[in-house]
């Protein structure tokens, strides 16, 4: 099997890799938008800290 | 082991907790989806019926069984909140949902595109297909009823109560290709001692499962914990912790 059969898909192209791409994107950004949250959480909380001490 | 419980009942050991085991579960959800993806991309040969179309399945089931799977953790989280009030359980019963409602609309959209080729259409009013809808209404209802209601405390209760009434959903969604005739297909590995599938195409799906499985862990984890941190924000233990973190002070 060479490449661009395999990216062929047999004539479903458009649908396995729309699907998997859509699961790659949603999986991501539920890595990525809490993990991206908790370190700027952490930064304000410093901030804060830092001012109050002078 | 109740002591065991007890303590990381308590958020700072739960942050402790987490800690330790997100890393490591994020590592074998990595190791497993790359084992998985190759098992489902290449190790498994097409259907004889679908053709390559099938390998959507290697998303649309684990995605399915996540989506279910999720709110039953997001019930039983809630119903421990409900009942020991910890604050712990309530930050993972709030950590579930949008996991649980990603995962819902992963199974909708991915069946979708493998219900388009298959049956001919994007869309029907199965049974399967509308139970599985309203769980996504469940997910969403609870998720906007956390942001409508300002005191924690309070959220948390109601939303228990949502996720509790809804539970009856489940079952529903799990059977409804057994009670109803339908067009979506039978069940394909729930009956173990003889599924309907081959062990070549088989065993990338359970390893999908398990990986979707620890991913889930590691961030419905991670989530609470941040979670945790807002909560505790002026606690002793908090400022503690922000002081150890590295980075220079603006």
């Amino acid at each position: 099997m060479n490449l661009s059969e395999f990216l062929h898909m047999g004539g479903y192209a458009f649908y396995v890799w729309t699907s998997y791409g859509l699961t790659a994107v949603i999986m991501f950004l539920n890595y990525w938008l809490p993990t991206r949250r908790e370190q700027q959480l952490i930064r304000k909380l410093k901030r804060l800290q830092d001012s109050k001490s002078g | 082991m109740w002591e065991w419980i007890i303590k990381f009942a308590s958020p700072m050991h739960f942050y402790m907790l987490v800690n330790r085991l997100a890393p490591w579960l994020g590592r074998a959800a990595g190791v497993l989806l790359v084992i998985g993806l190759y098992g489902s991309l290449f190790y498994a040969p097409a259907d004889y019926q679908q053709g390559e179309s099938f390998r959507i399945i290697y998303v649309h089931v684990p995605s399915a069984w996540m989506s279910m799977f999720i709110y039953m953790n997001l019930a039983v989280a809630g119903a421990a909140g409900l009942i020991w009030k910890t604050k712990v359980s309530d930050a993972i019963a709030r950590s579930c949902a949008p996991l649980g409602a990603s995962f819902t609309f992963l199974a909708l959209t991915t069946g979708s595109l493998w219900g388009k080729p298959m049956w001919g259409a994007w869309w029907v009013w199965d049974a399967r297909l509308t139970s599985e809808l309203i769980l996504l209404f469940l997910y969403l209802g609870y998720i906007a009823l956390q942001s409508a209601i300002d005191d924690r405390r309070m959220a948390a209760r109601a939303g228990a109560i949502l996720a509790l009434v809804g539970v009856v959903n489940i079952p529903i969604i799990h059977y409804s290709v057994i009670w109803w005739n339908t067009l979506h297909q039978g069940p394909t590995i729930s009956k173990l001692d003889a599924p309907s599938i081959d062990t070549m195409m088989l065993i990338p799906l359970l390893i999908m499962i398990a990986a979707f499985m620890c991913y889930f862990f590691a961030l419905v984890l991670v989530r609470a914990r941040l979670e945790i941190i807002e909560q505790e924000r002026s606690s002793k233990w908090v400022q503690e912790l922000v002081l150890q973190q590295p980075g220079q002070s603006v």
